[in-house]
């Protein structure tokens, strides 16, 4: 029953900033355990659709579903929706006064109500995923940035959320810390968490993605298997885009 | 000989020795309104910046106005219009209530203006991150937002704080017996100016650890980037 009914369904969502329209009427669905990548140029709308799928941003129209719940209606506890889906950030986000064991465990005991010592239990197991259990007393400054980056990403993963999103999640990293990062990402997509990927990393986009999404001007262009979409696509201006990226 | 008129107007033994207990009961006067200011003013306003993270436009537009009338006017002012001028309308207060009110809402203005740049100065991502965790609003002020932010404010918030305090001291205009008040008076029954002297090493005494101490807390919560 779950199998069919996707996790994360937006419908006919448009978003704008003032004057500026920036998604014109996206339709998505991601199913249970599929890595979904997103593409497109800077300015396409791309962060902007992770970010109204838990409400950062409030969408202007259309509706979002997540695991069949409609999180723009009125009586929707957005509070707990969120607890649904956990997000990444680019710039990591992680709170500087608290340390990874803090930042992973505070959502637990503030929002799931667990006492002290159960969350902690859990976000330890959270951080031995994201290989950094031996960090779990260390502050945010003494972490390297991919470190920091895994531990916001255990941050996420300690709610159990249905979805993960990740939002240009290697962008902030240097080179040499990236690959850490997408080892976590490629582990969680093999324990089959499903996620939705705003990133530049095409090698990793060919390698784990179930479907790939190449938007533009706030529009779904065009969307399908990486292989479809990186050697064959139907549009000229992914061609170019992904030679730009690729150079 | 010059020397010697210089010691005796100055610091003359004997009339220190006369009035030392009157500057000394002072001194504790100071200090009990200092912290009821400190403590008043700080806690008020920070209730204030809190209030004002909801943005709630109406509100908002009070206390900004509230904070910047209370910013423009001279403290002194506070205390001679709580104290003389407020009578004619019924309300009488003390001059130590006068006092430590002025005092109080003046140090709760500053205090809300400082912890209200130290909420800004805290990133959206911040907030974005706790929220997406599922926060709410109130979670995320009280235990993401602020305890970054109070630590940003401490440095700004210290001096201040010292600042105000020293305050106290007006509260000889409407005859609340603290330190300058008692030296002002020694000196006009003795006809010498050394109790002054006394209060002046009292404030000293008073405010030196308080100096020190606001340093070593700047030092002490001084980010480690």
């Amino acid at each position: 029953m779950s199998g069919d009914r996707p996790i994360l369904e937006v419908r006919g969502l448009h978003k704008s900033f003032g004057h500026l329209e920036v998604l014109k009427g996206i339709d998505l669905a991601v199913r249970k355990g599929e890595l979904v990548f997103v593409i497109g140029p800077s300015g396409s709308g791309k962060s902007t659709l992770l970010r109204c799928c838990n409400r950062l941003e409030e969408p202007s129209s259309g509706s979002i579903l997540v695991e069949g719940v409609d999180v723009m209606a009125p009586g929707t506890n957005i509070n707990a929706v969120r607890r649904r889906i956990g997000m990444v950030f680019q710039s990591f986000n992680l709170y500087p006064h608290l340390d990874a064991l803090g930042n992973v465990s505070l959502a637990l005991r503030k929002v799931v109500g667990q006492s002290r010592a159960e969350a902690e239990l859990a976000g330890q197991a959270a951080l031995e995923r994201v290989g950094l259990a031996e960090k779990a007393n260390s502050f945010p400054n003494e972490l390297s940035g991919g470190q920091q980056q895994r531990v916001a990403i255990a941050r996420a993963l300690a709610l159990q959320p249905a979805i993960l999103l990740f939002d240009e999640p290697t962008s902030a990293l240097d080179p040499e810390l990236v690959g850490s990062v997408l080892a976590v990402m490629r582990e969680l997509r093999e324990s089959g968490m499903t996620m939705v990927v705003v990133s530049h990393e095409m090698r990793f986009a060919r390698s784990a993605a179930d479907r790939v999404i190449f938007m533009d001007h706030g529009l779904i262009v065009e969307q399908g298997t990486p292989e479809k979409l990186f050697n064959a696509p139907d549009h000229q201006r992914i061609k170019d885009f992904i030679a730009s990226i690729e150079h | 000989m010059q020397l010697e008129r210089l010691a005796d107007t100055f610091f003359n033994l004997q009339v220190m020795q006369q009035y030392l207990p009157k500057i000394v009961e002072g001194f504790f006067i100071t200090i009990q309104i200092a912290l009821a200011v400190v403590l008043a003013g700080i806690a008020s306003g920070l209730l204030l910046a809190l209030v004002r993270a909801f943005r709630i436009k109406a509100l908002n537009f009070f206390i900004i106005l509230c904070v910047d009338i209370l910013r423009a006017l001279p403290p002194l002012v506070l205390i001679i219009g709580f104290y003389f001028a407020l009578p004619a309308i019924g309300i009488r207060m003390s001059a130590w209530v006068a006092t430590w009110l002025a005092l109080s809402l003046v140090l709760m203005a500053f205090a809300e203006e400082i912890f209200w740049a130290g909420i800004l100065a805290v990133p959206k991502g911040q907030w974005e991150a706790a929220r997406s965790t599922g926060l709410s609003f109130v979670q995320t002020l009280t235990d993401v937002v602020m305890p970054q932010a109070v630590r940003l404010t401490i440095p700004p918030l210290t001096n201040r704080t010292i600042a105000i305090t020293k305050g106290t001291a007006l509260g000889a205009v409407v005859a609340v017996g603290e330190i300058l008040y008692q030296a002002q008076t020694a000196y006009s029954f003795s006809y010498n100016p050394s109790p002054l002297v006394l209060g002046a090493v009292a404030y000293l005494i008073l405010f030196i650890p308080v100096v020190y101490f606001g340093r070593w807390v700047e030092t002490r919560f001084a980010w480690k980037r």
